[in-house]
């Protein structure tokens, strides 16, 4: 046991990879045994990450349980890992939301021993990102993440998987491209890509690199970062693999590709590009702001025009997500005030909501399509004297994702534009359509699928939804109202955290 | 006296070979066995011999030096350091993994085994040579077995055209580069062959740009640079598995290798006025190579492609005369050098089932091969430098070196890393995933276990490399440290 607890960080990262290792040498045979050897070993990382939470001191500044050890010395990179506010909240989102989507899979029968291997490999490429204090490290599990995705979607998912899949994969890669680029400049400046000394050193570079002026290096390193981090989020113009690969993705991997990965992408804005480029990144947040307003805007109108429930889901993230860059931008324009603190509060629990909300919805979507075969919105209707338990929980779930006050989308959509309506008060109105244009988007999904005129077709074929099921949305269903009504306790964290950071 | 471990590695092979020449042809499993037997011996000793170098003493060790024709200089001298040292290991794993999937090899087997074994013993004996003379000698003595294994064991439609080309190109690059060597040797006026010797010799600046050229590009067609590669891919495609291995595995390895000792090495003035050249052909090689893999309809012209994209990015690591450019070449010659015996290893487990290599006509032999299909997918991993596998901490340091010489090179390159994901992926769907075409349904089966022994030993070395780059680095950092004294 201590052990564990000075090697924490450790411990929650690579256990996933560990039981992967386990799993295999189990008999493929035996799905059950896989299935409740992958949900426990998803658990422990979840105990454990509860244990950090716990003796966390939020009121220390800088990081936390910090480990470093040697990794490859000959180019200064070292395995660095530390938490502060801002990851812890991403550590436990992901150890939450990962057992849960294994839970979601027990109905997986297709080969359960690949894919439970996969998905414990994937939580440790998403925990890596959050817990790495290296930029190398960083970058390692930034990329190894897209792995186990590509294989899940490939192998697990829908009729057009091929496609979505490879354009999944290219479109992250080809995006990281200018990072890995950027990323090998600044090892070269420095011979350390350690963060808390690059934060320190890249900033107070003078003079001229390569032959120009410095400030034109960091403009192209600065934008570099920056797509590479918009693409995963992603924000409008460069969503359109997210639909895609929602669409053909296996329920649980749009669990976990909703709720964890594109969190990868804020989190990396407000890790890396925000402090490391604090001057180009107030010279351009207005057009990160503006691209968040269109993520929102468009997010929204695409997600009411879609008849796959799918697809609509998927949309609302680009819409959800939009909100967290919006708050991305006020701190990058306006980093030390009140209003950034406020925007990035609401923008960090933004993610976390999002993370919660959007698994669950897209979990919702899987229920009715594992019974009904079919996504298309016109095929439902009337379903809720059907399926009454799953109707009830549709409904509240929406609520929670349209931003219901007292439910915990309103707290940080609220924190949010409060945050942005000083700074960008043009933009944030125009947000605020897109606002309007959630509501419209949910209770079209609401109404298709329970109201209306009952579909006589699915009188009989249509199941309640399960108590395995109910048992995955219900942790999720109380958080929704746990952060609606008392979102102190993790706001408390986040905040100790952006204190510091902006 | 020590015991000479360098020598034994290096004879072992051509012994066992002359071994099993004796042996009556009809006695197969026998030869087999004593094939694998000593391919196994030489596996241990050069494991050995990695674990055993000194890495804070650095330099050349377990030297071994007898005269041989003192009358012109020409000493048996042996010794290896920091960047040989991994190339030999590299060349036991090869020689180990290919001589295990050559198990099935019916036709003559001891004549296969008794030529592979004589191209080991040249392989090796170019590593560890530290006279330039008595490298020439391994060096060809490891190019000429090839055209025999190439024209008898080969694949029929082209074995004849491939061998004759493969061979044509590699005996003018080595007789230009021989002629530099003898250049080396009377301009030096210290009447040695020797390579620790010729170190010191300082020629003139004059010298070293006129003939360093010559020297590094007659090696460097080993290497498979452009515009000098397309010997290579046709090579690799007619060659039976085992010598597809070697050949990409280790051959192109030691036109490199040698490139480095006796081009860069011995010139460095002459290095630093041509790294331009170098660069731009380099550059070439990586990206090109990328886009011609990518249109490419047979799977081991696919592999024959990348392997001249990614030594490309050996070449260019060399030409950036930088640290961390030539740690990262060095490791990249032994990741790719494993990763491309691994795909040789896994296209021969395919064809021989199916007898064809057209990427459309295969599909779905994940189910009857699962083994061989993740191994393939790990390689694949390492192709495209994904970060945790070798691939990555070799190609960084490359990238890292390139942005301290040529930044608009470095982002030029970086292309080729997604257009190879690409390829690799489609390689992948289509030839383990999918529908398995019907007539290869119920007539397959999956690969031996000695098989699964060979790729699981590659892909272990390529991942515990890629988690653990102090695995190698340090060794090899030593030996680039030695480079950089010569440099200046």
């Amino acid at each position: 046991m201590n052990f564990v607890a000075s090697h924490l960080l450790t411990t929650i990262l690579l256990f996933p990879i560990f039981s992967a290792v386990i799993l295999l040498f189990l008999p493929k045979n035996e799905t059950k045994l896989l299935r409740w050897t992958a949900l426990v070993a998803s658990l422990i990382p979840f105990g454990l990450s509860i244990w950090l939470w716990v003796s966390f001191q939020s009121g220390t500044p800088g990081f936390q349980f910090q480990e470093q050890y040697t990794w490859y010395a000959a180019i200064g990179s070292s395995f660095h890992l530390g938490v502060d506010g801002l990851s812890l909240t991403m550590v436990l989102l992901t150890t939450l939301l990962t057992p849960l989507a294994i839970l979601a899979s027990f109905s997986i029968t297709d080969r359960v021993k690949p894919y439970m291997m996969l998905f414990l490999f994937l939580e440790t490429g998403m925990l890596g990102v959050f817990l790495a204090l290296d930029l190398l490290i960083f970058f390692l599990f930034w990329e190894i993440g897209l792995v186990p995705m590509y294989f899940l979607i490939n192998q697990w998912g829908g009729e057009n998987r091929n496609y979505a899949s490879l354009k999944f994969l290219l479109y992250t890669m080809a995006g990281s491209l200018g990072l890995l680029l950027s990323i090998q400049l600044l090892g070269v400046l420095f011979q350390s890509y350690d963060l808390p000394l690059l934060y320190e050193r890249w900033s107070s570079v003078q003079g001229s690199l390569l032959g120009l002026p410095v400030a034109t290096v960091k403009t192209v390193a600065f934008w570099a970062f920056a797509i590479a981090f918009a693409i995963k989020v992603p924000i409008w113009p460069f969503h359109t693999w997210l639909p895609d690969a929602h669409t053909e993705a296996p329920t649980a991997g749009s669990m976990l590709l909703a709720g964890v990965l594109l969190k990868l992408g804020a989190y990396g804005f407000l890790r890396l590009v925000i402090p490391l480029y604090p001057v180009e990144a107030h010279r351009y947040a207005g057009i990160l702001a503006f691209l968040a307003v269109m993520s929102i805007i468009f997010g929204a109108f695409a997600s009411y025009g879609q008849d796959d429930f799918k697809r609509l889901v998927a949309y609302s993230s680009i819409n959800h997500m939009g909100f967290v860059m919006l708050g991305v931008a006020v701190a990058a324009r306006a980093a030390g005030t009140l209003d950034a603190h406020i925007a990035v509060d609401g923008a960090v629990l933004q993610m976390f909501n999002h993370g919660i909300s959007a698994a669950a919805m897209f979990f919702l979507v899987g229920v009715i399509y594992e019974r009904a075969h079919t996504r298309d919105l016109n095929a439902f209707g009337g379903l809720f004297p059907i399926v009454p338990v799953y109707g009830g929980i549709l409904i509240f779930v929406s609520m929670a994702s349209l931003g219901l006050p007292t439910l915990n989308g309103f707290v940080s959509e609220f924190l949010v534009v409060r945050g942005s309506w000083p700074i960008f008060p043009f933009l944030t109105a125009l947000g605020m359509l897109g606002l309007l244009f959630t509501g419209a988007y949910i209770l079209k999904g609401i109404k298709k699928i329970l109201h209306g005129p009952m579909n006589e077709d699915w009188v009989g074929h249509l199941t309640d939804i399960s108590t395995r099921e109910i048992l995955v949305v219900t942790p999720l269903m109380i958080l929704f109202l746990v952060i609606g009504l008392w979102p102190a306790w993790i706001l408390d964290v986040i905040n100790k955290a952006v204190m510091v950071l902006f | 006296m020590a015991f000479p471990i360098l020598s034994v590695i290096v004879f072992t092979p051509i012994i066992a070979g002359m071994i099993i020449l004796m042996m009556p042809g009809e006695r197969k499993t026998e030869i087999r066995m004593v094939a694998l037997a000593a391919a196994a011996f030489d596996l241990i000793l050069s494991v050995w011999l990695y674990f055993a170098y000194d890495i804070t003493a650095a330099g050349y060790q377990f030297q071994e030096m007898h005269s041989w024709l003192p009358s012109f200089g020409i000493g048996y001298h042996l010794g290896v350091d920091g960047i040989s040292t991994p190339l030999i290991l590299l060349t036991g794993v090869v020689m180990f993994t290919g001589v295990i999937v050559s198990q099935s090899i019916s036709d003559r087997p001891r004549e296969f085994f008794a030529f592979l074994f004589i191209l080991a013993t040249g392989v090796f004996g170019v590593f560890a040579s530290l006279d330039l003379f008595l490298l020439f000698f391994f060096y060809e003595i490891a190019v000429f077995p090839m055209y025999l294994l190439i024209s008898i064991w080969g694949w029929v439609k082209t074995r004849e055209y491939a061998a004759m080309k493969l061979t044509l190109y590699l005996f003018i690059g080595s007789v230009i580069a021989l002629i530099g060597a003898l250049a080396m040797y009377w301009a030096s006026g210290a009447h040695s062959f020797d390579l620790l010797v010729l170190e010191k010799a300082h020629f003139s600046t004059a010298f070293q740009n006129t003939w360093f050229m010559p020297v590094f590009m007659g090696f460097a067609i080993l290497g498979a640079i452009f515009p000098f590669h397309n010997w290579s891919p046709d090579g690799h495609v007619a060659a039976p598995t085992a010598v597809s291995m070697f050949h990409a595995g280790v051959l192109m390895k030691l036109g490199a290798f040698a490139a480095l000792r006796v081009g860069i090495m011995l010139m460095p003035q002459g290095a630093i006025y041509w790294k331009w050249v170098i660069l731009g052909l380099a550059a070439v090689n990586i990206v090109y190579g990328a886009f011609i893999a990518m249109v490419q309809t047979d799977l081991k012209y696919v592999i024959g492609f990348s392997s001249v994209s990614h030594m490309g990015l050996v070449m260019i690591g060399f030409a950036t005369l930088t640290r961390s450019g030539l740690i990262g070449s060095t490791v990249q010659m032994f990741s790719h050098g494993i990763m491309t015996a691994l795909f040789f290893a896994s296209v021969g487990m395919i064809y021989n089932q199916t007898h064809t290599r057209e990427i459309s006509r295969l599909g779905g032999f994940v189910k009857i091969m699962p083994f061989t299909a993740i191994a393939f997918i790990i390689g694949a991993l390492v192709s495209m430098g994904m970060p945790g596998f070798s691939g990555f901490v070799a190609e960084f340091p490359i990238f890292m070196g390139l942005w301290q010489t040529a930044p608009i090179i470095a982002i030029l390159s970086v292309i080729s890393i997604i257009v190879t994901a690409a390829y690799m992926l489609l390689v992948i769907r289509r030839v383990f995933f999918g529908e398995m075409p019907e007539e290869f349904a119920g007539r397959m089966n999956d690969v031996s276990v000695m098989d699964k022994v060979a790729l699981g030993l590659i892909s272990i070395l390529m991942v515990g490399i890629g988690l653990f780059p102090s695995l190698m680095v340090p060794m090899v950092s030593s030996g680039v440290d030695h480079i950089l004294a010569l440099l200046g």
